[in-house]
């Protein structure tokens, strides 16, 4: 069914179709409508899971993970501030190997104190084995959702689903709600084969030397690695069933583009305007998704990019002392690559600051126009 | 072995921790657990953060609990809990008992807030502490379990813990929290009943456990229950118990407590105390029992005599 709703409760409706049964969550800004809308599910009975108002972020993760040891399927969402004091418990969920599923609205960190959307709390959360997904649409919301648990329950990590803050978080948009029957199809019900059992008692997490926690370590690559056909896999199934396809990576007229700019999130939907306009104006372009940044897309970035003659990445983060971070992985995915095009690295939109279609097309002629990058990182937009 | 039908026990016979467990010799904490599963049986889920349990267990792949045991991260031992009894209750297992299980300073330290939040919201979980009165994992740290003039490597003779105790049962209480209590593995009976009582109960319920350490007390191993029971009877440690935060019971009422020099002489930690300071611990634990005692509806107060 179609309805107008914002992105945080397109978080919510995804949870709910996708049966959760445990949800731990504490209140940040801009994350607030979720777990609102999620304690009136359970309360009207709407949802059947237990809602635990935890006293922390840091709680709320552990109580996810406290459930999910016990079998059930476990939801939570946060943002900034939040996710960062999460982190810890982020690293338990990989190395527990707890498939708990979590929204998080990309929120630039303080101080100063700010709202505003940036990339740098969902990126700090890099190498802990957790799933990363970056929407650019409500409906890609709820549908990542559904697609999160279905992925997670079969590699046994953690994933997260990213939505920029106010740009999703707080827009509304027309969003299918899919059908509880439809989704019960794709989705089945989480059964793990080991689970906190006194019939079968099991110790997890014991003390392991030198001897054990490497090979322990392997095979939580191996599981995501997994994940990328995985993702794709389970996409295009979701996309027989409810009629909207996804994989790792999304590509807008890229066809045989000279320059290619890659982007995510919402300044991916804010590029395919820029796109159009770049090529009415004659221009050879195309637009480039990462949808998917853990596991990294590099095989497709690798495939997509080789032979281009120009390369844009737009980061709406940064790495302080290196460069902006989807460039450095993009980078780094090409580099064993013969025909690697040369990288121009732009920063922008940080803490918020409006991306815009003119903004966009900039960042995209400047390339077109230079020979090569004027440095690592190419700030836009700083008013000093 | 028929032991049951030749002697009468008083405390269960069913032993849910093995041999070949990792502990010291004389380890509290240990016993604690020992006594602990007794109680509980088997169809109980254990959580235990980072604290000398996480090694006396065993290392990976062997295991000393013959019931699933969750490791945890230091101050996760009560909202692992919550999530574990909101799991099972969602899935029809609403019976197996769960329990945090962690050090002093899991519970006073780091993880307090858990526990406070858990406490709150009154969830179904049993959360016992089992206290040593310092980081003994970590080499011996001050923990706000330290007792005041006690030896701990941070808090060197030169610079012993000067502040008291925290009372963190009183906190608890202050939560008003169903059902609170100390106990002593020196006292496995008492200690087995309060476990019973807490496993019965809906909500949260809170048991602190005095539980001693030879390298941590620097004591002799084989006085390990000597010192538990010293604890008590010196009324260093009081046992008692608290309903709903109001109701409390002194379970072990100890008319002539003995000096608490006789306690703290056994222990290296207090070596360095000089008479007037070892006098001065007892006017503390003295007064504090008579205010147990008031607390308690007693109409008593006892006295020892400090010998000049
Ligand atoms: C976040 C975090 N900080 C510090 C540690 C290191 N650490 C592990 S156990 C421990 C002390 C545990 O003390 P207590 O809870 O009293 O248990 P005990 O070791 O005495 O049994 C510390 C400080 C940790 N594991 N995690
Ligand atoms: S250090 Fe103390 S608490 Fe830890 S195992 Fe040894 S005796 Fe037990
Ligand atoms: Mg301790």
């Amino acid at each position: 069914m179609k309805q107008v709703i914002m992105g945080n409760h397109a978080l919510s409706y995804g949870a709910m179709l996708s049966r959760v049964q445990v949800i731990a969550a504490y209140p940040i800004t801009p994350q607030t409508q979720v777990v609102e809308l999620l304690s009136e599910m359970c309360a009207d009975k709407t949802l059947d899971a237990e809602f635990i108002k935890v006293e922390s972020e840091h709680s709320a993760m552990a109580a996810c993970i406290g459930a999910s040891a016990v079998g059930a399927r476990t939801f939570t969402a946060t943002s900034a501030q939040g996710l960062a004091l999460m982190h810890e418990m982020i690293h338990w969920a990989v190395g527990a190997r707890l498939p708990v599923v979590l929204g998080n609205i990309n929120r630039a960190m303080g101080p100063p104190w700010t709202i505003w959307t940036d990339q740098n709390d969902s990126l700090s959360q890099r190498d802990t084995g957790c799933l990363q997904f970056y929407a650019r649409s409500n409906q890609e919301v709820l549908d990542s959702v559904i697609q999160m648990f279905k992925v997670c329950e079969q590699i046994l990590l953690p994933g997260m689903i990213i939505l920029d803050a106010f740009a999703l978080s707080h827009t509304s948009e027309v969003v299918d709600v899919p059908d509880q029957k439809l989704v019960d199809k794709y989705l089945p019900p989480f059964h793990p084969r080991y689970i906190l059992d006194p019939k079968e008692p099991h110790t997890f997490g014991g003390l392991t030397g030198p001897d054990g926690y490497y090979e322990l370590r392997y095979k939580i690559e191996e599981a995501i690695q997994r994940a990328k056909s995985l993702i794709n896999e389970t996409g295009k199934e979701f996309g027989e069933l409810f009629g909207r396809a996804y994989g790792m990576v999304e590509k807008y007229k890229l066809d045989d583009a000279e320059t290619v700019l890659i982007a995510s999130s919402t300044i991916a939907s804010t590029a395919r305007i820029a796109i159009d306009e770049l090529q009415n104006e004659g221009k050879s372009v195309g637009l480039l998704r990462v949808r998917v940044f853990r596991p990294f897309p590099a095989e497709e970035i690798r495939e997509l990019l080789q032979s281009r003659k120009k390369v844009a990445v737009i980061d709406r983060n940064i790495s302080f002392g290196h460069e902006g971070i989807f460039a450095q992985e993009i980078r780094s995915s090409l580099y064993n690559c013969k025909n690697k095009p040369p990288i121009w690295g732009y920063i922008t939109g940080i803490g918020g600051r409006d991306v815009t279609v003119e903004n966009i097309k900039d960042i995209v002629n400047d390339t077109i126009k230079s020979d090569k990058p004027s440095g690592d990182i190419i700030w836009k937009g700083v008013r000093l | 072995m028929e032991r049951g039908k030749t002697m009468k026990l008083s405390i269960p016979e069913e032993e849910l921790v093995g041999s070949g467990h990792l502990a010291c010799q004389g380890c509290g904490a240990t016993l604690c657990m020992r006594y602990a599963l007794k109680a509980l049986g088997q169809n109980t889920i254990l959580d235990i953060p980072a604290c000398c349990w996480s090694v006396i267990d065993g290392p990976f792949p062997h295991t000393s609990v013959k019931v699933p045991l969750f490791h945890t991260a230091f101050e996760t031992a009560a909202c692992v809990a919550s999530g574990i009894r909101a799991g099972l209750d969602v899935l029809g297992r609403g019976e197996t008992n769960v329990v945090a299980w962690a050090g002093d300073g899991g519970t006073f330290d780091i993880g307090i807030q858990a526990l406070s939040g858990a406490t709150e919201r009154n969830d179904n979980i049993i959360y016992i502490c089992y206290d040593n009165e310092a980081y003994m994992n970590t080499g011996i740290q001050r923990s706000s379990a330290t007792p005041y003039g006690a030896w701990t490597t941070t808090t060197p003779v030169k610079h012993f813990k000067k502040m008291p105790k925290k009372d963190l049962v009183r906190i608890m209480a202050a939560h008003r929290i169903p059902y609170t209590a100390t106990a002593s593995v020196g006292y496995p009976e008492d200690f087995i009943a309060k476990v019973k009582k807490a496993k019965e109960i809906q909500g949260t319920t809170f048991l602190h456990i005095f539980s001693p350490c030879p390298p941590g007390w620097k004591s002799q191993p084989e006085k390990s229950i000597q010192l538990a029971r010293l604890a008590v009877s010196t009324c260093y440690f009081p046992v008692y118990e608290i309903e709903n935060g109001e109701k409390y019971t002194v379970n072990k009422v100890i008319k002539k407590p003995r000096p608490v020099k006789e306690f703290l002489e056994q222990q290296g930690r207090f070596r360095h105390l000089t008479e007037e300071q070892v006098n001065g611990i007892q006017k503390n634990v003295i007064v504090s029992y008579n205010e147990l005692l008031k607390k308690a509806g007693l109409d008593l107060e006892v006295h020892v005599e400090i010998k000049k």
